[in-house]
């Protein structure tokens, strides 16, 4: 049992990954269909700004149009933010706290599988006549009336991504909880790993209103319910209240693993102990907290009355007070340290003013009475994409350059790295700095074009231009990862030379059971206190012994697949099809009888051996 | 995962008797608990057969009762009231939070 | 130590339910995921209230019209009572008497099942003789998902206990199997615990009008 790849067949190591229920793997796998989508929305966000290049423009049509914005929201935060920052949490957070594995291998690889096949789903409404048309929100009152199987495939393809993703959250919470190594107490776990349990309890609460969302709005337009048919005594405004209770938490479950990784970068490139640790913590749990109690604000203008509207003007404001305490632990992070400037701490310093300029227009947005000014224009598309790009891309960028040793065991290019930084912190500015002031000129959101000589014809082609500009970056940075693959040098325990937490003690990539003797954990960055003293690793907190590794299946493949053939039969089945109710029986067929086997065969995983771990360390020297 | 994280399987000193009794006496609580909420469900259910109320008294009430009832489910026949149930608890708490609040707004601040 | 280890009475441990890690982990997950149903279901009684008695017109029955105490009263006795027989069966489950586990579980799913052929035939009852349908009326698709819902987590349970316990029952008890009877155990508790709150928010509130 080797951990060192010996060379495998291309059918085998595709198996491998299909089988997966390796976290580090589970990571990878998560990193390429993330990137693959963020890709494709991508794509999609470019058609949009060459559409709104210059006015009057035909290059796509205005229902074609409706599809892009509302596919291009959905992929970005769904399948193409979630699974990227998921990819590092998988990949990082079990070394963090020292563990060997994760809680639920199983149900972890089911997670990502879910997330993939839902994703797929959601993309194939592209060849299967027309993809959603409602937005991202997919209002009720615009999706019930959408014809086409587009917004179906927007429902049933989240539904299934969507349990993934809580299932996810909750191995994730169970992992940290119970299977920290010892002496890792709470208070000394990296603030990636306290922004994983946050976002994690996050998940566990936000998606189950938006499953229930979702449900509702199935049963509408697939089997005949009037949840929202106004004229049977429906009500469209529970779709807005349970999108966005679901939807406000999902910015945080996106912006705080962000703040995690930007809080690993700053002490690392710093070479200072993080600034006002315990304060990281609370506000972390506070803005999680308060991430619940605002979700109204984007629905100042649906009349929820002055009363409401003032509450949740207020709560929304308070957000604004930890995010700032987290802004001056950063940059105090940095105040007499010995800064470093490598590509992760590009992203981590452009992070800071992007992302103040984003919260600030938030404050903004969050006083109801301005709002209604602000509301649907180009303001708030400005402001969102201040917060999520510069905040969320920002960190998956910085997060990719700084986990890449540690996940291939090989160094992205430095030179590319920031080549890719400036082109995309230049674009991301020019896009998006004018939008604020298209939307206080009055350009709504979106429309598919508008008229020349009002004054919006010189900024919107800036805008598009500085797409251009973020899309050629994307360009360099798979350039890079292509050159570093092919020259595939190897690097060590701990590249950058500054780690501090555990995942640098261990080999890039680690093996497979990650830690041959548990770590003991003295205080925080444990890492770095060890090499403080003089130490080359960390302390074993056990004698060598066998290690219990959790067995490959495929079941979790099954299970997924067998609810993505549901889906096309459940969907099909309004048309009358002949085959769609025997469809979405068979695939149901498919994941309960997956999940049977699953119940009633035993699975208690296999021991490596003492005897292999000591022969695997000598191949490790040699390697 | 590995046999040197997992806490020992119990003492094997224990007196298994002792055990035992206290797993009966365990048990009559757990009976006079159910013996409360068939209780308290009778009370619900007579309070809204007994057409003598008014619903500003009767609809208080029951979710009253309710609450307690479910309290009763939770501490005993869910074993919350047992040690090593301070993450559940917290958990199922905040998601009983975000849960009220989700009702308290779709019965205030939905246009009906 | 290894979970498929023949167990006697005196070495079974006195938490069966949490003596291993995966027992542990399978556990506090089972309880996360119950935080995630509470909300689940808030969501489901949220809309339930929002949309009571909304129906396109005055022909339409409503909630006061429907429901009647003498099927809800026996439906939440049987519901209450197999929650008693599941802590009976969580009962002998720690005194390692496996037959014994058996038959109150037995009990359990026989009374699950009478519940569920209630609400078949409730609902049936209310398709037939007030024409009050899943797609008639707001009302009716919020009453009909909440409390099915509900219904498809009873049949579930139902489902669940019976593989585990045809699963097991020729191998008796174990630290393997035991967590598995504790959470099914919880989830059918669970099940109970959102039932009072439908029979009091939705029938007893709803024939109070």
């Amino acid at each position: 049992m080797s951990t060192y790849s010996q060379k495998k067949g291309f059918g085998a190591t595709l198996w491998d990954f299909l089988t997966t229920v390796d976290h580090k793997k589970i990571a990878i796998l998560y990193l390429i269909a993330g990137g693959f989508f963020f890709l494709v929305g991508g794509l999609e966000a470019i058609f949009i700004r060459i559409q709104l290049a210059v006015p009057n423009n035909d290059f796509v049509s205005a229902g074609l149009f409706n599809e892009i914005i509302t596919m291009h929201g959905t992929t970005m935060i769904f399948l193409a933010a979630m699974p990227l920052v998921f990819a590092f949490m998988n990949a990082v957070m079990p070394l963090q706290i020292g563990a060997r594995d994760v809680a639920f291998p199983f149900v972890n690889a089911l997670g990502f599988w879910l997330f993939f096949f839902g994703g797929v789903f959601l993309n194939l409404s592209w060849f299967l006549g027309g993809a959603p048309d409602a937005g991202w929100t997919s209002y009720a009152s615009l999706a019930i009336a959408s014809k086409g199987h587009g917004v179906d495939f927007y429902l049933l393809g989240l539904q299934i991504s969507g349990i993934g993703t809580l299932i996810g959250g909750i191995n994730f919470l169970v992992t940290i909880i119970n299977m920290r190594a010892p002496g890792m107490t709470y208070m000394r776990m990296p603030l990636f790993t306290w922004t994983t349990f946050v976002t994690s309890a996050l998940i566990l609460f936000a998606f189950p209103p938006l499953t229930v969302g979702l449900v509702l709005m199935m049963f509408d337009r697939l089997f005949g319910a009037n949840f929202f048919e106004v004229s049977m005594g429906g009500n469209t405004v529970i779709w807005e209240h349970l999108f966005w209770i679901f939807g406000h938490p999902e910015v945080y479950i996106l912006i705080l693993p962000a703040f995690g990784i930007f809080s690993e970068i700053f002490p690392i490139f710093s070479r200072k102990r993080l600034f006002g640790y315990s304060s990281m913590v609370f506000a972390t749990v506070l803005i999680g907290f308060l991430g619940f109690m605002v979700w109204a604000h984007h629905m100042f203008t649906t009349g929820l009355g002055p009363v409401a509207n003032a509450i949740f003007a207020v709560a929304t404001m308070a957000i604004g007070v930890p995010t700032g305490i987290k802004i001056f632990n950063w940059l105090l992070t940095m105040w007499g340290g010995s800064v470093k400037f490598t590509t992760p701490m590009h992203w981590a310093l452009a992070f800071i003013p992007s992302f103040l300029a984003g919260g600030v227009t938030g404050v903004m947005l969050a006083s109801a009475a301005a709002d209604y000014q602000y509301h649907d224009t180009y303001f708030v598309v400005a402001h969102f994409h201040y917060v999520i790009v510069g905040g969320v891309v920002f960190a998956v960028f910085a997060g990719t350059h700084l986990y890449w040793p540690k996940m291939f065991g090989t160094m992205l290019n430095e030179v590319l790295g920031k080549i890719t930084f400036w082109l995309f912190f230049i674009g991301f500015h020019l896009t998006f700095f004018i939008q604020h002031f298209l939307g206080l000129w009055g350009m709504p959101r979106r429309v598919f074009t508008y008229l020349p000589g009002q004054g919006l014809s010189a900024s919107n082609m800036v805008s598009s231009v500085g797409a251009a500009f973020m899309g050629v970056a994307v360009i360099v940075m798979l350039l890079n990862i292509i050159i570093t693959s092919v020259k595939n040098v190897k690097v060590g325990n701990d590249p950058w030379g500054d780690g501090r937490t555990l995942e640098w003690s261990i080999p890039s990539p680690p093996p497979f059971y990650n830690f041959k003797q548990l770590p003991l954990v003295r205080g925080l960055d444990a890492y770095w206190l060890e090499k403080m003293d003089g130490k080359k690793g960390m302390t074993p907190a056990e004698p060598l012994g066998d290690i219990h590794m959790p067995n490959s299946s495929f079941l979790p493949f099954m299970m997924s697949l067998g609810l993505f053939i549901a889906a096309f039969g459940a969907m099909y089945h309004v048309d009358k099809e002949p085959w769609a109710l025997p469809l979405m029986i068979f695939g149901l067929l498919v994941t309960f009888g997956s999940m049977f086997m699953r119940s009633v065969k035993d699975d208690h995983g296999f021991h490596i051996h003492k005897e292999d771990l000591i022969d695997d360390d000598e191949k490790g020297v040699k390697a | 995962m590995t046999s040197n994280q997992q806490l020992s399987s119990g003492n094997p000193s224990v007196d298994i008797e002792y055990r035992r009794k206290k797993n009966a006496e365990e048990m009559r609580y757990q009976v006079v608990s159910f013996s409360l909420m068939i209780f308290l469900t009778l009370v619900a259910f007579a309070a809204v057969a007994m057409k003598g109320f008014t619903a500003w008294f009767t609809v208080p009430f029951i979710m009253l009762l309710a609450v307690v009832q479910v309290i009763f489910q939770l501490y005993y026949f869910m074993h919350m009231s047992h040690k090593g149930h301070e993450a559940p608890s917290l958990f199922l708490f905040s998601g009983l939070f975000v849960g009220l609040v989700t009702v308290l707004a779709f019965s205030t601040i939905i246009w009906w | 130590m290894h979970t498929e280890e023949k167990m006697t009475y005196e070495t079974w441990p006195a938490a069966p339910e949490k003596s291993t890690l995966e027992a542990k982990n399978k556990f506090l997950g089972f309880w996360l995921f119950l935080g995630g149903e509470t909300v689940l279901f808030a969501s489901l009684f949220a809309t339930y209230l929002a949309l009571k008695d909304k129906v396109p017109s005055t022909s339409h029955a409503l909630a006061k019209d429907l429901f009647e105490l003498p099927l809800t009263f026996v439906a939440t006795m049987l519901l209450l009572t197999s929650s008693l027989t599941s802590v009976y069966a969580m009962y002998h489950m720690k005194n390692f008497a496996f037959k014994k586990m058996m038959v109150w579980l037995g009990l359990t799913v026989l009374l699950g099942a009478g519940f569920l052929g209630l609400e078949v035939y409730e609902f049936n009852h209310y398709v037939h003789k007030f024409h009050h349908t899943f797609t008639s009326s707001a009302f009716g698709s919020a009453f009909y998902t909440l409390v099915g819902f509900h219904g498809a987590h009873v049949a579930f349970g139902l489902m669940w206990i019976l593989t585990i316990m045809i699963r097991n029952s020729k191998r008796g008890l174990n630290l393997y199997n035991a967590p598995k009877f504790y959470v099914a155990s919880l989830y059918w508790h669970f099940i109970d615990v959102v039932w009072v709150f439908i029979f009091t928010v939705v029938y007893l509130m709803g024939m109070v009008g």
